[in-house]
């Protein structure tokens, strides 16, 4: 059984959180417990239905207001895989949630009303999942039951959307009809739509095919820590212990250390379950060498000739999570990989609206939510992939060193 | 590696994937903040974090110490379980205790006799005195809606308080460890595992926990639909007739308000059966303090609680 994890993005009113009610129940994994408990506080406000929403919505604040503020994490798994759900809000001044709930997922799953179609919320949601990376997408047209299980409101949502989609950064898409206060095509096939020849939401993520999502081509090993024991049965031991980023690391590999580029040899892999011939992402490892070079926390194991960019001038699309505005000349820390660094930020090269996608040169600063392309200058080299090619050694994040907040998620574009 | 059903060699299990993620976040740990220590209890993720701490630093011992906040209302079986795993690992136990505290009046007794609520005050006065900056717990985001919602790195200010509405963004794995004089960052590597993938690896690993996880002949009596074994710190009403009954603990907390559940099962193995087709969470079948309110966790958090 593997894992798979997927972020949901909607509203409340798009019937998000009914959905992965729906999911939960129909796939066995609510408790009565805790079925009672919301039951209860749904009586006692005098709603005319259980509200599944309340499963999901755990904070006092969410509750009172009916709205999703922060990511919820949930879990079920089927005999096939354990899920992870980031269930994120759909709301625009709760974008910066959103990205936190996509930059971990597989796969996402964008729900639309099938009665409204496509709203400015959909394509924004569907810009952010392009923008971190995620690399399966879900359209779900939910709601099919207020509009006569109709295949031409189906039809014509979809080719909307796969038009808007062609212009995004979108490698795989899938778009399925939903009911899920019924139930239809969530976890069951639904009789109500017969002309729907595809999956099910359920069987889709049970399926879809994430093992190659890893990047397997390049090594990327960021030192994390360095474990010398001081115990004189290990006395020469020095293993370098962090998780795999890209690649397959073997026994034997001639390998350099960035930034020194010190060339040597692996000498032993050491895995949570004992020594290992090779390792790749995600496992976390003790890497020993063969030489007694220079390593620290930081550093970067990886090919002789497939090399990440060691740079200090980062091209990146930023989304600001600050409460107060991003501007030129703002002197930032900034953590990528196991490295810590700080960062001026040259230039804001532009905003990008992200409802309608236009750029923006003229933009001043970035506010709370807003995305923009920015050029920063760091202190120390960055050992640097494009976020395109590896999602670890690509994206970073800024902190205020102020008052110590994590005020932006970066994905690098560029880097030289 | 395992091959899985879907991957080929290159891929890993839920399992391998869950132990990864975790000994990375503890890694993250000790490279970044300089005072850490390991909250454990005895209890059954508290094990399973001191299993995977010994792993993420192996061949060197774990270099932090271990941290037990001691509400004096044990099961022995735990505190020897403790104390057994303890000198296996070198690791250095720290006790905190609710009992020293009532004593010195620095906290007073509840009505109820609980003493959860308690812990809070004695955990930041000992992390205090000890200075310690991260606290790992092994809570579990599948527990309770209000964990459900909290960071792996959270963080807390100088009163040990989690504001649940102004939570650092977690992005990646690019964890933010900074913390000012005096705050801190209470830690949980293990917030994705389910109370099934603990016993799975509980299973797969042949990790030691206290017997009482084990179904076996217990003097018992019924409270609010609950079946509380007869314990020092436990003891039946007059209206509350006792009897035998073959139970286990699915938690291991206050001894006076943790319950046992109905259970043949004596092995990792069948309790992971027995999980798997259970239709009551974990809490809700076991922890009395957990019914008073629906933010009851959410409330004890924002002071400090783990």
């Amino acid at each position: 059984m593997d894992l798979l994890r997927f972020a949901t993005a909607g509203s409340v009113d798009d019937g998000k959180s009914t959905l992965i009610g729906r999911m939960l129940y129909d796939s066995k994994s609510i408790f009565s417990d805790q079925l009672e408990s919301i039951e209860k506080t749904s009586r006692e406000r005098g709603d005319e239905y259980t509200d599944l929403a309340l499963l999901t919505d755990g904070l006092r604040a969410e509750r009172e207001q009916g709205i999703t503020i922060d990511v919820a994490y949930r879990y079920f798994s089927t005999p096939k895989r354990k899920f992870i759900i980031a269930d994120t809000p759909g709301h625009i001044q709760y974008t910066r949630n959103m990205v936190t709930g996509a930059s971990t997922a597989d796969a996402a799953i964008v729900l639309v009303d099938a009665r409204k179609g496509l709203s400015e919320q959909s394509r924004r949601h569907t810009f952010l999942v392009s923008l971190l990376q995620v690399p399966h997408l879900i359209l779900a047209i939910n709601k099919m039951d207020l509009v006569d299980w109709s295949e031409e409101v189906y039809e014509s949502i979809r080719s909307e959307f796969v038009d808007f989609a062609a212009k995004l950064d979108i490698s795989d898409l899938t778009v399925i009809p939903v009911s899920a206060l019924q139930g239809d095509n969530v976890v069951d096939a639904s009789a109500n739509m017969p002309w729907y020849k595809g999956s099910t939401l359920l069987h889709h993520l049970e399926t879809v095919h994430i093992a190659s999502d890893r990047n397997l081509v390049d090594v990327r090993f960021p030192v994390q820590y360095v474990i010398r024991p001081h115990q004189s049965s290990h006395h020469d031991y020095r293993g370098y212990a962090g998780q795999v980023c890209g690649g397959v690391l073997r026994v034997g590999d001639e390998v350099v250390v960035l930034p020194s580029g010190m060339p040597t040899r692996i000498a032993a892999i050491y895995a949570p379950s004992g020594p290992v011939e090779s390792a790749f992402a995600p496992m976390s490892v003790t890497i020993c060498l063969e030489d007694d070079v220079d390593v620290s926390r930081g550093d970067m194991i990886c090919r002789q000739n497939n090399r990440p960019t060691v740079a200090q001038d980062i091209d990146a699309m930023i989304c600001w999570m600050g409460s107060t505005p991003l501007e030129p000349g703002q002197r930032l820390a900034i953590k990528h990989t196991t490295r810590n660094a700080r960062a001026l930020v040259q230039e804001l090269q532009y905003e990008l609206n992200i409802n309608t996608l236009h750029r923006n040169s003229a933009a001043v600063d970035l506010k709370l939510n807003e995305i923009g392309r920015v050029r920063l200058r760091t202190t120390m080299p960055l050992l640097a992939d494009e976020y395109r090619r590896n999602r670890q050694t690509g994206g970073f994040v800024l902190i205020d060193e102020a008052n110590n907040n994590t005020v932006a998620a970066g994905m690098i574009v560029n880097a030289n | 590696m395992n091959k899985s059903e879907s991957g080929g060699s290159y891929s890993l299990s839920q399992l391998q994937a869950l132990e990864s993620e975790a000994i990375f976040i503890i890694r993250e740990v000790v490279a970044e903040l300089e005072h850490p220590a390991l909250m454990f209890s005895g209890g059954k993720d508290s094990i399973v974090m001191l299993h995977l701490a010994a792993k993420a630093f192996a061949p060197a011992r774990i270099p932090f110490p271990v941290l037990h906040i001691d509400t004096g209302h044990n099961f022995v079986e735990v505190l020897q379980v403790r104390d057994q795993l303890v000198a296996e690992l070198g690791v250095n136990l720290v006790v905190g205790s609710v009992q020293d505290a009532i004593d010195r009046g620095l906290v007073q007794e509840e009505p109820s006799g609980s003493r959860n609520r308690l812990q809070t005050r004695v955990l930041l006065d000992t992390a205090e005195k000890y200075g310690y900056n991260a606290l790992m717990g092994g809570a579990r985001r599948d527990e309770e809606k209000a964990r459900a919602k909290e960071r792996i790195f959270s963080f807390r200010d100088d009163f040990g308080q989690w504001d649940p509405k102004n939570q650092r963004p977690e992005l990646w794995n690019l964890f933010n460890t900074r913390v000012h004089l005096g705050e801190s960052i209470r830690v949980f590597p293990i917030s994705n595992w389910t109370e099934l993938d603990i016993w799975s690896y509980i299973a797969q690993e042949g990790i030691t926990v206290p017997s009482i996880y084990y179904a076996h002949v217990r003097e018992v009596f019924e409270r609010n639909g609950m079946l509380f074994g007869v314990h020092e710190v436990c003891q039946p009403h007059a209206n509350e007739p006792t009897f035998m009954e073959t139970v286990r603990y699915r938690t291991v907390g206050d001894a006076s308000l943790t319950a046992a559940v109905r259970s043949e099962a004596v092995t990792a193995q069948e309790i992971v059966v027995e999980v798997a087709a259970t239709r009551i969470t974990e809490r809700g079948a076991t922890r009395g303090d957990d019914q008073v309110s629906e933010a009851a966790m959410e409330d004890r958090k924002k002071e400090g609680y783990f």
